[in-house]
């Protein structure tokens, strides 16, 4: 066995590494770097803990790293540009799962090693927060990944109840952890089904708390399961007595909260009211109900229009991915420019269904990084934009949110395409979104709808240009 | 359970509130894979969890749970280094285009 002290100073090592990098990664140019970096620092948290103890499960442990290589590695390497928030929640499930199976043969170990009656009671509290965080993290990622990837329905699923049922449980967890005290000379060898239920229920919770929320809301609810994965680290790290668990584990928790409250700005909403509300359930549906004629446009004529603007602004949104149009869209910005069009692309925060999606995708595309304008820069001067291609997003362009108290988003700061000069929309249909919210600009004398698939319409206008 | 790991809890969360509070939003999302494959930091967890006293009756167990955490783990671990670089290296790749263009 190597000294105690040396493992400790690589651990300390691997925490550097960690801060460093997810310094690293707040900054465009250093951002790879910064992953690297931090990978070096898990590389070396690995290995500190192989060379920690004298005996260990060494097969087993090959076994377990070595298909788990293979599979993330696949995972990473296979997975389309588009598919990236789903891959980032299942990723986030199995890191969770892990937690829980921790702290699960933790609970083991005390009852077939050892004087049971010996472990402390904060011990089993912590094994049991473990088990907690660690489960729901894990059945709430994978529900958030079957509704990106439209293996469940996006929609909010609600039901009579769902609220009580989740407090309830939630109560009833709290209180199976807090009895675990006071109850302690009761708690014996005999207890394991306490933890067996705490597994269940909190699996449970997980299903039940991210269910009703609606696939708009994700970003939100994405982020918040990665800062639970890093508590459920960090309560593993507790479990085993663990420094670097508990420093990289709190890192993420708290960075995922910074970007949680992040996403809930951007949309002008509560967190509370995120979790608690179903957003797009259908409150507020009924009023308005926004009459009018739209003015649709064919491709041709769409041509000619962006062929006499000087000034093009596209705003993406999640119907671009869902249509794989980035690559085409892309093309239409390189026709436009040298057509001697200024063109940008305006990205609202919460495009599309994970933070940043829409730059993502872009990004794939070779759309150069200075033409990505984010929104509190395009708004002011919106007035002066000759024509802006809306492609795939809808709520975050609703005039309604500036407009219309009664509108379920309302508040929620919006690109204001409505002020530019014309407005294209690119939409399948005049069907509301995936809130389920009206949005008057469709109906605007600016506004022209362009229907269709928006990668086939975008490379209709592609080749107007090429003529 | 020392008090002193509490005392590391802390101010390991205020690190991390600080470390992020300024973050262009178009890096939001490598950043969230970036942290989302620290937390599979887990793996030490499951790696210590295979190690220590083994006794017969409670063998299998704690080695079909210690594999399956350690399998678990290293997915998320490996996927989400892998897949931020492959993101990060987009970014890179449509910068190192447009300096080519100047």
């Amino acid at each position: 066995m190597i000294n105690d002290t040396i493992i400790n100073l690589l651990y300390i090592l691997a925490a550097i590494l960690f801060i460093f990098g997810l310094k690293l990664l707040g900054n465009a140019q250093k951002a790879r770097k910064g992953n690297f970096i931090s990978a070096m620092g898990m590389l070396v948290a690995i290995v500190a803990a192989l060379v920690s103890h004298d005996v260990l499960q060494w097969q087993w442990i090959a076994i377990g790293m070595i298909a788990g290589a293979i599979v993330g590695a696949l995972a990473a390497r296979l997975v389309a540009m588009t598919a990236m928030p789903e891959m980032v929640a299942l990723f986030n499930g199995f890191g969770g799962a892990a937690s829980l199976l921790v702290g699960w043969s933790e609970y083991h170990r005390y009852v077939t090693v050892g004087d049971f009656m010996a472990v402390s009671v904060p011990s089993l509290l912590i094994i049991i927060v473990t088990i907690f965080i660690g489960g729901a993290t894990f059945t709430g990622s994978i529900i958030a990944w079957g509704k990106l990837s439209e293996k469940l329905p996006s929609k909010a699923i609600q039901y009579r109840g769902q609220q009580l049922v989740n407090v309830l449980l939630l109560t009833f967890l709290l209180g199976t952890t807090v009895l675990f005290g006071p109850l302690r000379e009761f708690v014996s060898i005999d207890s394991y089904w306490l933890v067996i239920i705490t597994i269940v229920l909190s699996c449970f919770l997980g299903i039940s708390f991210v269910i009703p929320i609606g696939g708009g809301d994700m970003p939100v609810v994405i982020s918040l399961l990665n800062s639970f994965s890093g508590m459920a680290a960090c309560a593993a790290g507790f479990v085993i007595t663990n420094n670097v668990l508990i420093v990289a584990g709190a890192l993420v928790g708290s960075s995922g909260i910074i970007l949680t409250n992040i996403m809930c700005k951007s949309m002008n909403r509560k967190l509370t009211n995120v979790l608690f509300s179903g957003f797009g359930s259908g409150k507020g549906k009924g009023s308005g109900g926004f009459q009018g004629e739209a003015n649709p446009v064919s491709v041709e004529d769409a041509y000619i229009m962006l062929e006499a603007a000087s000034s093009v602004l596209i705003v993406p949104g999640y119907g671009m991915a869902v249509a794989q149009a980035q690559h085409a869209i892309q093309e239409l910005a390189t026709q436009l420019e040298e057509n001697g069009s200024e063109v940008n692309f305006a990205i609202h925060p919460v495009a599309g269904r994970m933070p940043g999606h829409m730059n993502v995708l872009l990004a794939e595309a070779n759309v150069p990084y200075e033409q990505l304008k984010e929104m509190d820069d395009v708004n002011p001067t919106i007035e002066s934009v000759d024509v802006v291609i809306v492609i795939g997003a809808n709520d975050v362009v609703n005039p309604a949110a500036r407009t219309d108290e009664e509108s379920p988003i309302y508040g929620m700061p919006v690109i204001d395409v409505d002020k530019a000069n014309t407005v294209i929309v690119m939409k399948r249909s005049l069907n509301p979104g995936f809130a389920g919210i009206d949005n008057p600009l469709f109906f605007n004398d600016n506004t022209r709808m362009l229907f269709g698939d928006a990668k086939q319409t975008t490379q209709g206008l592609v080749a107007e240009f090429k003529g | 359970m020392e008090i002193i790991l509490v005392f590391v809890l802390i101010l390991a969360s205020f690190l991390g509130f600080e470390l992020i509070s300024k973050v262009p939003s178009q890096l939001h999302t490598p950043l969230m894979s970036g942290s989302n494959a620290i937390s599979g930091i887990t793996v030490v967890g499951a790696i210590l969890s295979l190690t220590g006293t083994f006794v017969v009756e409670g063998e299998v167990v704690r080695i079909v749970l210690g594999t399956l955490s350690v399998f678990f783990a290293t997915i998320n671990v490996v996927g989400g280094y892998m897949v931020t670089d492959r993101m990060l290296s987009m970014f890179t790749a449509a910068k190192k285009k447009e300096d080519q263009h100047d």
